[in-house]
């Protein structure tokens, strides 16, 4: 199982029934395929689509129809259009239920970043914002480290921020971590590591919580 | 009063310097042969609104390969490297918005209100101590209104009255920059005559539009881009 894969396996879980949830740019919005296809969810598409689904079949696919990354999109029953001041009123108002969300950086206190490597590669705010700072819930999805091996879960921040304080949870595709007011506590392992080498691959502090078995290994 | 046009006369009435906003989120919506016009005729020194960049060779990104594009104000250009590229070399300049903020910029000066109090990005680096206010008691941040000297926007069909209907995620904000700028050029490949549509259907009402250009036919930046497509 790759590392995306372990990531998406353990991320789908989180998304309950009944539930409004918007999926980020980058291995969020991957998360759709892993859901089941009577599995009662609306996803919201920050481009104005309240009922996004998965992409129809070649011969009816709707080039008017993408979602936030462009990847084309279908539209389950009951689904909704709407323009984009419509469709963040819906964010900022707090409807949506859960995001999950990408991040060059998160850090001990649950704030990201995730918009702006200054000189580098800024891809700009997006939607991100408004979803990190009113949206019920947040998860982040992410690489323990980034290619060149170095820490992504750190003690600070240190690009500039999307917004402060606003993650519940971290899914690695090492760990599982919880924000707490205690700093994270790794409530599960996705793959065979030694606390010590998790910790030595973050530089946050981390306190361990283990429930129950790891997801994402069968 | 027919507001139909031709696509060359349409745009030529656009001058170098202007101010233009672009419908559009990545594809849906874009006006791509109103932008194609636009790159042909050369206007110089624009300053550009749009949700994104497009991808770079397509859209509004050839506007700014070219060299015609001042300022881009927009959210989201992580698609397009090239466009990043310009901005870091300082070819370009790029201001960026939380997208609902944009958004609603857009559709307050589309109302005729001059601006709003939020919460977004009020402890960021995007915010200025001089974009604070402090109103009884709590701190808001003042974002002004956005207009335009120009909109262009793409609409699956409209009558030549200039009333307008959208399809699919293109709706995006076609809808707000119709009404916040102060000239509006509208292409579309479905051009009919008046009572073509049923009247609560329509979703831009024709007195914000001032010229319509029919389409001919559709190039392939309107059709389904390969490498989106998941296999």
């Amino acid at each position: 199982m790759s590392a995306a894969d372990r990531i998406l396996s353990r991320a789908v879980m989180e998304i309950t029934a009944g539930s409004i949830v918007n999926l980020g740019i980058g291995l969020p919005t991957q998360v759709l395929h892993y859901l089941p296809d009577d599995f009662d969810v609306q996803i919201h598409s920050e481009n104005g689509i309240l009922g996004a689904w998965k992409q129809a079949a070649p011969d009816n696919m709707d080039p008017s129809l993408i979602d936030a990354a462009g990847a084309y999109v279908s539209l389950r029953e009951g689904a909704s259009l709407f323009d984009s001041a419509v469709s963040f009123a819906m964010i900022r108002r707090a409807r949506l239920d859960l995001t999950m969300i990408g991040a060059f950086e998160v850090d001990a206190q649950g704030s990201l970043a995730n918009w702006k490597i200054p000189g580098k590669f800024s891809p700009g705010i997006g939607g991100a914002m408004e979803l990190a700072q009113k949206t019920k819930r947040i998860v982040v999805l992410t690489t323990h480290t980034d290619k060149h091996g170095r820490p992504k879960i750190l003690k600070e921040c240190r690009l500039p921020l999307t917004a402060k304080a606003c993650v519940s949870r971290i899914i690695s595709d090492l760990a599982v971590m919880d924000v707490t007011p205690e700093g994270l506590v790794v409530r599960e392992k996705l793959t065979d590591i030694s606390n010590e080498d998790l910790q030595a691959q973050t530089e946050a502090e981390l306190r361990f919580d283990i429930v129950g078995a790891s997801h994402g290994l069968d | 009063m027919k507001k139909n046009r031709s696509l060359e006369s349409a745009i030529a009435a656009i001058p170098s310097g202007a101010v233009v906003m672009v419908g559009g989120f990545g594809n849906p919506g874009t006006p791509f042969s109103l932008i194609n016009e636009l790159l042909r005729q050369g206007q110089t020194d624009l300053t550009l609104i749009k949700n994104d960049a497009n991808e770079g060779g397509h859209g509004l990104s050839r506007l700014i390969e070219n060299g015609q594009v001042r300022k881009l104000i927009t959210t989201h250009i992580g698609l397009n490297k090239r466009v990043i590229e310009l901005m870091n070399q300082g070819d370009i300049e790029v201001e960026f918005y939380p997208q609902g903020i944009l958004a609603e910029k857009i559709r307050t000066a589309g109302s005729g209100s001059f601006g709003f109090l939020t919460d977004i990005g009020i402890d960021s680096d995007i915010t200025r101590p001089e974009d604070l206010l402090d109103w009884q008691g709590k701190t808001y941040k003042v974002e002004m209104a956005l207009s335009a000297d120009y909109a262009l926007i793409h609409a699956a069909q409209a009558d030549w009255l200039g009333n307008l209907l959208y399809q699919g995620s293109a709706i995006n904000f076609s809808p707000l920059m119709a009404m916040a700028a102060n000239h509006v050029i509208v292409e579309t490949p479905d051009l009919g005559a008046p009572g073509r549509f049923k009247p609560e259907q329509v979703h831009t009402p024709g007195a914000f539009v001032d010229s319509v250009v029919p389409l001919d036919s559709l190039t392939s930046d309107y059709g389904i881009l390969e490498h989106h497509v998941r296999r």
